[in-house]
């Protein structure tokens, strides 16, 4: 990509923000909120709506302003700066291509308003529509793209400044399902080829999990867990975060017993779990809770009649809806309780053995696969054994 | 709606009727008024034609003995264009700036608004008087333009409310996150997008001027815009040069509102074409 303008491009991208918090009036979007970005990364912000994603993405990108807090790009504090100065752009939800104006004109449109004449700055733009294969568009409205098409013109326009960050807001919500799928994918091409930072603000979790290095989950103007898509997914943090990014079932039960790193536990219905738990040490009566993946349980048919075979790590509930998701079939349990158990058994696992809605059955797993999650008095113990560990070192 | 076997229902019949009502009201004399302003020179204000020419026409023109229609017309003309310039710039403005309330914002809008509910005629009156008191000379263009913008400005602002209530704030977002000063975001980007909208209120600030009579009347001063002055003639002018009047005031103003209505029919069209 040639060098547009004066501005953007140099420096690092690493975006820091820290302690900040944005209230509208009365209410709180973002609560102390600090986390860092490294340069060349890419970050999904992921939260439910409400939950003060896009408000980070906004002050970043200078469409905000934080109430307290600094919000930091390449190490230099960027609040009150024009847009300009930061070397952000934005890629707006519904892409907000500027309607009267060609695709070409769209993609040139921060040339044309830095003083760039007509021949140069169309260059320049038929350039960046090269990169995405709309070169043939160019004299058209946007109005006269395909959904997929409007948001690589959006890109092309977010980039022709060569910004060091890229900011973009739900890039993928206006896109069919087969798009979507698609474009997430050269997204992440993008980056990579760029080099530059993305933060990308989604309440898609499959999404997130897909395109990121690191994964921020949100709720409530918080961080619930910032870490790798894989760790997001392999091991939440907490219960918000298991229920949230999806893919695990969440245990909880009261302690009844402490052998060798291990909590016998016993939930509200009388079932009763193996939760390793490591060097903690565990009150009898305090409340634990877990996650098992529902990759990881297998499920069996009891007969009618005959008495589940019981013991540690087994559930036992009626089934409540099947679907065939190709691979794997996801089996949803209805526990007693009214709560949900969802196991996802492999295609050939299932096929051998079917089982029909209404069907009795029993839901086993090993213990090993449990991961503690960090709810309920666990807090303080964690941060307890975190300290103990560090004094170790 | 359709019946299962086809029918229509009564409510149609009725509905069908009370509009054919409507057209006969709104069309019917307004075509006798344009057959008679074709009158032959020997003919009267009333049917039946009495031959067929362009006499009335040239009658008018000629501006002898009818009053001074060429010259309440360039008035009128005149004064409907100032009011719908000064109504767009004011109305955008004042839309623009309603989008973020301010201190006394609903106040400053209810102000404005209450104008409409006024009646029109004491709202001449009053200007006039205060005019007379600040010992100033009423005339089309001072007194009388001010009474047409109380008339006109409520209605631009409420219509660019309407319009700037479906215009999405990301465009302008866009706009800066790309690098534009406030000033090219309004000119390359809010003014542009809303154009078929300030069409719109230009086209409403025109028309309103272009055949107000009520507010006009008191504060016109000694030279009449065309209502006032074929309100005039109605009294007595006794020649079909009256309907000749009326003819070629409803042309202005169809031309008007034709090249009004083609210009945003062109723009929204070119905005959404379909895709190809």
């Amino acid at each position: 990509m040639t060098q547009a303008t004066g501005s953007g491009a140099l420096g690092s991208g690493q975006v820091e923000v820290a302690g900040v918090t944005k209230r509208f009036g009365e209410t709180v979007a973002v609560k102390e909120l600090s986390l860092t970005i490294p340069h060349g990364s890419y970050c999904c912000l992921l939260g439910p709506s409400g939950c003060g994603k896009t408000t980070i993405l906004r002050m970043i990108a200078g469409h905000e302003n934080p109430t307290t807090g600094d919000i930091r790009i390449g190490g230099r504090s960027v609040v009150g700066l024009p847009q300009v100065e930061r070397g952000t752009a934005m890629m707006f939800q519904s892409y907000a291509l500027f309607p009267h104006r060609s695709v070409l004109d769209n993609v040139a449109f921060a040339l044309k308003v830095r003083g760039i004449g007509l021949p140069a700055r169309h260059n320049t733009a038929r350039e960046l529509l090269t990169k995405v294969q709309l070169e043939k568009f160019a004299n058209r409205l946007p109005a006269e793209l395909s959904g997929g098409q409007q948001q690589r013109v959006a890109l092309a326009r977010a980039l022709i400044t060569n910004p060091r960050v890229l900011l973009l807001d739900e890039p993928l919500s206006a896109l069919d399902e087969y798009l979507r799928l698609r474009m997430r994918g050269e997204l992440r091409r993008v980056q990579k080829e760029l080099g530059i930072t993305f933060v990308h603000v989604t309440h898609t979790q499959l999404e997130a999990i897909a395109v990121a290095d690191t994964v921020v989950v949100m709720a409530q103007g918080r961080i619930e867990q910032a870490a790798s898509a894989r760790d997001i997914f392999v091991a939440p943090r907490n219960a918000y975060v298991a229920r949230f990014v999806g893919g695990q079932n969440v245990l909880s039960g009261t302690v009844e017993s402490m052998m060798n790193g291990t909590a016998a536990v016993a939930s509200d219905k009388g079932a009763r779990f193996a939760f390793p738990v490591g060097d903690l040490r565990l009150v009898r009566g305090s409340k634990l809770y877990g996650s098992i993946r529902r990759d990881r349980i297998a499920v069996e048919k009891v007969l009618p009649g005959a008495k589940p075979a019981g013991g540690l790590n087994t559930i036992v509930g009626e089934v409540h809806t099947l679907e065939n998701q190709g691979s794997y079939v996801k089996v949803t349990v209805d526990l007693d309780n009214g709560e949900e158990f969802v196991a996802h058994v492999p295609d050939e696992a299932f096929f051998r053995s079917p089982l029909d809605i209404g069907d009795k059955v029993e839901a086993r797993w090993s213990a090993s696969d449990i991961k503690l999650l960090d709810d309920g008095p666990i807090a303080f113990d964690a941060a307890a054994a975190e300290a103990r560990a560090a004094s170790a070192d | 709606m359709y019946a299962a076997d086809g029918s229509r229902p009564w409510t149609f019949y009725a509905f069908a009727a009370f509009f054919a009502l409507f057209v006969a009201f709104l069309y019917g004399p307004m075509v006798v008024i344009y057959v008679l302003s074709f009158q032959g020179p020997s003919g009267g204000m009333t049917f039946p034609l009495n031959g067929v020419s362009l006499h009335w026409f040239d009658a008018l023109i000629s501006q002898s003995r009818v009053g001074d229609i060429a010259g309440s017309f360039q008035r009128s003309i005149g004064l409907a264009v100032i009011v719908a310039v000064v109504t767009v710039l004011a109305s955008v403005l004042a839309g623009l700036a309603f989008r973020r309330p301010f201190r006394g914002s609903a106040f400053a809008f209810y102000l404005a608004i209450a104008s409409l509910i006024m009646p029109g005629l004491f709202v001449g009156l009053g200007i006039a008087l205060t005019f007379r008191l600040l010992g100033l000379p009423t005339s089309w263009w001072a007194s009388g333009l001010g009474a047409q913008l109380t008339w006109t400005l409520p209605f631009g602002l409420l219509i660019m409310f309407a319009v700037l209530g479906r215009f999405n704030r990301s465009y302008e977002e866009a706009a800066i996150d790309l690098g534009a000063t406030n000033w090219q975001k309004l000119k390359e980007v809010t003014i542009p997008m809303l154009l078929p909208g300030i069409i719109g209120v230009a086209l409403f600030g025109f028309t309103l001027s272009y055949d107000e009579i009520a507010r006009t009347a008191l504060a016109a001063g000694a030279k009449n815009t065309l209502p006032l002055e074929i309100w005039a003639m109605t009294t007595n002018v006794t020649s079909p040069t009256l309907y000749a009047v009326g003819a070629v005031t409803t042309i202005v103003s169809f031309v008007v509102i034709v090249v009004a209505l083609t210009s945003i029919g062109a723009i929204q069209r070119r905005r959404s074409r379909s895709k190809t």
